[in-house]
């Protein structure tokens, strides 16, 4: 029971505009879930929520994970729970190499404190190149990539490829991939696809959000989600993804009586 | 130890041991001391030459900032008999070819390699200098490059500076450093000028001098022994770098935050030599400094590299220039500053092109982070373009820490100290990767670190 993520009757605004309404769901390790929705039904608005970015405010409800509830934690607490989010729009830090980065962030979750400088709380500097080496091979980037700036100057598939050597590195129990197939070319998708599939595994759970189901080709999930106006209205299999896939969000919208948005 | 005072009985006393050019220089400085206002009295912005609309409330800042200032509570200690006493040294075991330091003006130690012996380059404290080498610095000290009427063009910095004025009277300590002809020091030299009693006045004098051909690097350390002692720092740097030469000059400024710091900073550029020039600014609680670079020989070229961390109540106030004489000349300055608490930064630059100075390719860009709401950062880049064939380019920001950055760093585990010590050492990295010297790097580095908390 610890590992699943229970997400109950959950409120989100952003600037006092509600987004998510009411939304529950359960993520249990091991399965991989898909949210679809349109652009504007709440998606990214779920993700960065669920995390703990400051402009996404909780107005109600619970996010229960690992036993305690999340909302309550700073992101970087979230993130030493097990919970890891690849973000649609990764954030460029110039200046600051992605292994140092990692080296930190991996020293971080895995339980050492690294709120001092002091170099013996961070993982030996010799594990954590072969690891990252290894990582990195296993996801087809260059040597190189480690010592690049992180997500500064990186093209769109070297972004989301990053994300994913991120969520390799860090191991995290329950990974929300917000929007990962978007702007990648059909191979891009597929390597990131790939890889995402390889990481799937009894100990981690996969939330995928996503507008188009092209990722889902490479990543099956167990069960698909339509998320309309902030609110789950349809869950079940595979089935929902053809079916979308065939006629759009439209004959759903008309089911429940929900409006395009502007 | 006995205290001087600003007062011409003291510029006398120090000048009687002295070359009487020397005096005469003291004594002219002196009068033009007494003649200039205390720029804190005046509503005119005593600092630089042209008024400038975009000035006015940095200078006001700056005014109200020195409202603190009782210049008549420092003075330099008297001068002493007898050579270096044998206390300290913790820069015996740095890898440098010479190393001199200084206390509270008087000299504690000076080594030097059989290398420095062996290639006939001299350093000495200033005053061993006045004894042996009085041509040398007749022709140099206050002559060419920091003078009590600025040779400058650039209408940031003021014809007339009352605290070059008050150097030039009662300088005392500092160093000279000469290299001869085709002359290259492989290992850097280190410098380390401390204050240490409470109302020190600290007026050392940087003079470098690298002849034609010759290649030098020294980084000099400024710094309080103490956190609370109060002191004047009234400084002046002039570098000479010959035809051909190649001079790394870097200064790292640790006064403790209640030094009043001063300062003016020259290099004159000769043909085709280059000058690779590092300013790290941590200390002081009030700081005024001018910096510039003289591009007089074709071809020659200066890199200024400017890294300022401040907190607390710190003003640091840092006015650049970069004057083009000849042609062909390239300069690329590069100044980041990041600002905690509630401190404030203004930074003044100028790119001034002669009309002799066609195909100048000059660069020039201040960037600062604010880490607190309440810091403040002015920042104003300048050309005066008199030549028709050049390329300047110049860019400011001013910026709060990015909360999409710190999201993202915390969002993989880092808590939020370390997710900002990250984007600092990141916002940081471009000047620092600059710097040429792997022990300046890493010294630069940890005072970032230790600045941080």
């Amino acid at each position: 029971m610890s590992n699943e993520l229970t997400i109950k009757d959950l409120h989100i605004s952003v600037q006092g505009k509600p987004i998510i309404n009411g939304l529950s769901l359960t993520v249990q390790p091991g399965e991989v879930h898909a949210l679809m929705g349109p652009n504007g039904s709440g998606k990214s608005s779920l993700a960065n929520g669920l995390m703990g970015h400051p402009l996404y405010e909780v107005d109600s409800g619970e996010v229960i994970f690992d036993g305690v509830d999340v909302l309550d934690l700073e992101p970087n607490e979230r993130a030493k729970l097990g919970l890891f989010l690849a973000f649609q729009y990764p954030t460029a830090i110039p200046g600051v190499s992605l292994a140092n980065f990692l080296r930190l962030a991996v020293s971080a979750v895995r339980g050492k404190e690294t709120n001092g400088s002091e170099k013996d709380k961070l993982i030996p500097m010799r594990e954590f190149r072969r690891e990252l080496r290894e990582k990195m091979q296993q996801l087809g980037v260059d040597d190189s990539f480690a010592r690049r700036y992180l997500n500064d100057g990186f093209s769109g598939g070297e972004k989301k490829r990053a994300e994913i050597l991120q969520l390799a590195m860090l191991e995290p129990k329950i990974a929300i991939l917000d929007e990962t197939d978007s702007g990648l070319d059909i191979d891009a998708v597929r390597i990131v696809g790939d890889s995402v599939s390889r990481l799937v595994g009894p100990e981690l759970g996969v939330l995928i959000i996503t507008h188009y189901p092209r990722l889902l080709e490479y990543i099956r999930p167990q069960f698909i989600h339509i998320l309309l106006d902030g609110r789950i209205v349809e869950s079940g299999g595979w089935e929902l993804a053809e079916m979308l896939e065939a006629e759009g969000y439209d004959p759903i919208r008309e089911k429940h009586g929900i409006k395009e948005e502007e | 130890m006995q205290k001087g005072h600003f007062s011409k009985e003291f510029l006398e006393k120090i000048a009687a041991a002295e070359p009487q050019w020397m005096r005469e220089k003291r004594l002219e400085a002196y009068a033009l001391y007494e003649s200039l206002p205390m720029p804190h009295t005046t509503e005119d912005d005593v600092w630089r030459r042209t008024v400038d609309m975009r000035t006015q409330d940095y200078w006001r800042r700056t005014r109200r900032y020195l409202r603190g200032l009782d210049v008549e509570k420092y003075a330099p200690s008297l001068p002493t008999n007898g050579g270096p006493s044998d206390i300290d040294v913790d820069a015996s075991d740095e890898a440098a070819s010479g190393v001199l330091v200084q206390v509270d003006g008087q000299l504690q130690h000076i080594s030097k390699s059989e290398e420095l012996k062996k290639k006939g380059i001299y350093f000495a404290d200033f005053h061993t200098a006045l004894r042996e080498q009085p041509e040398l610095l007749r022709d140099y000290f206050m002559n060419k490059a920091v003078t009590l009427e600025t040779a400058l063009k650039s209408g940031n910095i003021a014809q007339h500076n009352k605290f070059d004025a008050l150097h030039g009277a009662f300088w005392r300590g500092g160093y000279l450093l000469h290299v001869p002809k085709g002359v290259s020091v492989e290992v850097p030299l280190r410098v380390f000028i401390k204050m240490s009693e409470a109302d020190q006045a600290d007026l050392s004098h940087t003079l470098i001098i690298a002849e034609e051909g010759s290649q030098v690097a020294v980084l000099e350390d400024n710094a309080s022994t103490t956190s609370d002692a109060s002191g004047l720092h009234s400084g002046a740097v002039e570098i000479f770098a010959g035809q051909n030469a190649n001079v790394t000059y870097v200064q790292v400024q640790r006064w403790n935050r209640t030094v009043w710091n001063f300062g003016s900073h020259r290099a004159m550029i000769a043909r085709d030599a280059q000058l690779c020039w590092v300013s790290a600014a941590f200390g002081g609680r009030l700081n005024k400094m001018n910096q510039a670079s003289i591009l007089e020989g074709a071809g020659s070229h200066a890199q200024m590299l400017g890294l300022a961390f401040t907190d607390a109540r710190q003003h640091l106030d840092v006015s650049t220039a970069q004057e083009h004489i000849s042609p062909h000349t390239t300069s690329d300055l590069m100044y980041r500053t990041v600002l905690k608490d509630r401190s404030q930064t203004a930074w003044g630059g100028n790119i001034y092109v002669y009309p002799s100075a066609n195909h100048t390719d000059a660069y020039q860009k201040n960037d600062n982070l604010l880490l607190s709401e309440r810091a403040h950062a002015d920042t104003l880049p300048g050309l005066e373009i008199q030549a028709h064939e050049v390329r300047c380019t110049h860019g400011a920001t001013a910026g709060k820490i990015d909360a999409d950055q710190v999201f993202y760093l915390m969002s993989r585990g880092l808590p939020y100290t370390q997710a900002e010590r990250l984007i600092v050492e990141g916002f940081f990295e471009p000047v620092i990767e600059r710097v040429p010297l792997e022990s300046v790097r890493e010294e630069l580095s940890t005072s970032i670190t230790r600045k941080l908390g």
